[in-house]
């Protein structure tokens, strides 16, 4: 309670108020008591007290001014005007003008009223003495007592029956609560097993499309050291699902020289060294493509897993639970990269394994 | 003509008919050989190249070898081309101050007169990427700055940083701040991929769009004003955390003990 009071040296009179019981048994540390009040220049001179109220005022009239300029620098500022302020360097007029009226509308609101409060308000000091919460025992005794023969009315202990099925009932309340969230949305079902490249088949390829380009790409279109995006063919940016697949299919093309890649799984799934690996890693599904073209690293900028793709993506740093899934390519008789399949693993975040 | 036709039979009769038969042969090509400009121009060349082995072998060679081909210290040069040249010698990182996990952009060694006579040797070990010419990095049409932003977030945002101001990669490597490259280098560096940058060669980056991506990146990184002022960085939320942290938090407190600290009382303590 006290902690309301804005004065310093009430800290010290709240010790000693409690104090009193301790100096009764005799405690050689007297109690001082609470100090005397000092009053404040504004409580013993008028003149004091008008000024101060004259500076409350004109803070609050400065925020005035400043919600109004607030108002007309919205209206005056083009936004896209730009102006040199020290330090802040070259910015927008209309940025900058809007956050400093507001600033200061807002501080002078709040230095005002702890001006006002420090100033005029009241600071006699009130101290509250604490109490213990513990109700006292005549109280309490009742209370058990009623608790008791309403227990002994209502039978509760007695019937044994009535109370069980009272239990069941309160307890299978809820489940009608937790049936309604069913309601949030569609079940994933297998949509997280499998990509969209499943689609692809041995008999019916699908080509891989390079994202900076929009067209199919030949293996010796991909340099040694080179990093490419690809998506599946079909797949425009202008599609209503773009987002949801391209966070699935988007898949990262690198060639390894074939002696270099040590992994000989990794290097059958290629295609004469070009290997397609999912963007997406392992870990919390970031889009993942910090290539390093010497070391073959791939680091995640999320949580920093780091996965050698010269090894099957192997995680070789991070929180990341399993290497990268890397996708089967060939190419076609255009000599077009293709994939035939989809990923051997679910892409993505690990969960459950594929059922 | 008699008198000609009677010395046909002279013992040095076949060797005057031979003389002015090479004659008449090196008389012609030379009338009729293509181009003597394309002459003067690979003298030239080969003069840049001369010079630059030259360059190469005082300056490069102890640890790229005597013939680039590369050491233990050093990777082999044979089909860097000479766009790497100009990119490693003319942003400094080349002759390497020191190993270590990545070489650092620095003061250049070498006038540009010197790095093209580097660029044109190490050019003649192998076919490789060429030096761009200033129109495949100028670019004219203002559409190419949007463009290049929706490259550059596709293809280098990831390492360099949504503004281009760089960041970190494993093991002590980072990818550089893009302020103040020249046009020529970053373009450079998209063809080259140089140190653990991956190149994006024209076959699946062609030119056109590393022209756009040059023209976002110089517009982000010079001219185009920050709408906020101080950009701290543009790093994002953890600097600008920080900073709100530090400074923001900082003024409060600084208010509250200024208020505290100064008593209303008549009657100073």
């Amino acid at each position: 309670m006290s902690h309301d009071i804005p004065e310093e040296k009430l800290p010290e009179a709240h010790d000693a108020s409690h104090g009193h019981e301790v100096a009764e048994h005799g405690d050689p540390f007297a109690d001082p008591g609470l100090p005397a009040h000092e009053p404040r220049r504004t409580d013993i001179d008028e003149r004091a007290a008008k000024r101060a109220e004259r500076q409350v005022s004109l803070m609050f009239i400065v925020s005035m001014l400043a919600t109004i300029g607030f108002i007309a620098s919205y209206v005056i500022f083009p936004i896209d005007k730009i102006i040199y302020v020290f330090p802040l360097g070259h910015i927008s007029a209309l940025n900058f003008a809007l956050g400093l009226t507001l600033g200061v509308a807002l501080f002078c609101i709040g230095a005002g009223a702890v001006h006002w409060a420090r100033t005029l308000m009241s600071d006699v000091e009130m101290p509250a003495e604490r109490h213990p919460i513990e109700a006292d025992d005549e109280v309490r005794n009742d209370v058990i007592e009623q608790f008791k023969t309403g227990a002994a009315e209502s039978g509760f202990g007695r019937r044994k029956m009535l109370r069980n099925t009272l239990i069941g009932s309160m307890a299978l309340v809820p489940l009608s609560g937790v049936v309604l969230l069913r309601d949030l949305g569609p079940l994933p079902e297998k949509k997280l097993d499998h990509t969209n490249w499943i689609e692809a088949t041995e008999a019916k390829p699908i080509q891989l499309i390079n994202m900076n380009t929009n067209q199919p790409m030949k293996a010796e279109d991909i340099e040694v050291g080179s990093l490419t995006f690809a998506k599946p063919e079909g797949l425009e940016e202008s599609d209503e699902d773009f987002q949801q697949r391209i966070a699935k299919d988007a898949l990262m093309l690198v060639r390894i020289a074939p002696e270099d890649i040590k992994d000989a799984k990794s290097r059958d799934l290629g295609f004469e060294g070009v290997l397609a690996y999912s963007k997406i890693c392992t870990h919390v599904g970031c889009p993942i493509s910090l290539y390093e073209q010497q070391t073959h690293h791939a680091l995640c900028p999320c949580h920093q897993s780091t996965f050698d793709l010269s090894d099957g993506a192997r995680v070789i740093f991070g929180p990341a639970g399993h290497p990268l899934p890397q996708l089967k390519i060939t190419t076609d008789e255009k000599g077009f990269l293709v994939a035939t399949g989809d990923f051997a693993e679910p892409v993505g975040p690990s969960f459950w394994e594929r059922s | 003509m008699k008198k000609l036709s009677a010395r046909r039979r002279h013992p040095l009769a076949a060797l005057v008919v031979l003389l002015l038969a090479l004659a008449a042969t090196g008389g012609l090509y030379a009338a009729f050989a293509p181009a003597e400009k394309a002459q003067a121009d690979s003298s030239a060349q080969s003069l840049a190249i001369d010079e630059g082995k030259k360059l190469f072998a005082v300056g490069c060679s102890s640890c790229h070898g005597l013939n680039g081909q590369g050491s233990s210290d050093g990777p082999s040069l044979v089909g860097v081309g000479s766009a790497a040249v100009d990119f490693q010698v003319g942003t400094g990182r080349m002759p390497a101050q020191q190993p270590g996990a990545q070489v650092p952009r620095k003061k250049v060694a070498y006038s540009q007169t010197e790095i093209d006579q580097l660029a044109a040797f190490v050019a003649s070990l192998g076919p490789g990427p060429v030096t761009p010419t200033k129109d495949q990095y100028t670019s004219t049409d203002p559409n190419n700055v949007s463009k290049g932003g929706e490259l550059f977030r596709t293809n280098c945002a990831q390492c360099h940083n949504f503004a281009g101001q760089g960041g970190a990669l494993t093991r002590g490597k980072f990818a550089p701040s893009l302020d103040g490259v020249d046009a020529k280098h970053i373009y450079e560096a998209m063809q080259t991929g140089p140190q653990n940058m991956p190149s994006f060669p024209d076959t699946t980056m062609p030119e056109e769009q590393k022209k756009q991506i040059v023209a976002f990146v110089r517009h982000t990184t010079n001219d185009e004003p920050n709408p906020g002022g101080l950009a701290l960085g543009s790093l994002g939320p953890v600097t600008e955390g920080l900073f709100g942290w530090i400074f923001g938090l900082g003024a409060l407190i600084a208010v509250a003990i200024w208020v505290a600290a100064h008593t209303t009382k008549a009657k100073k303590s």
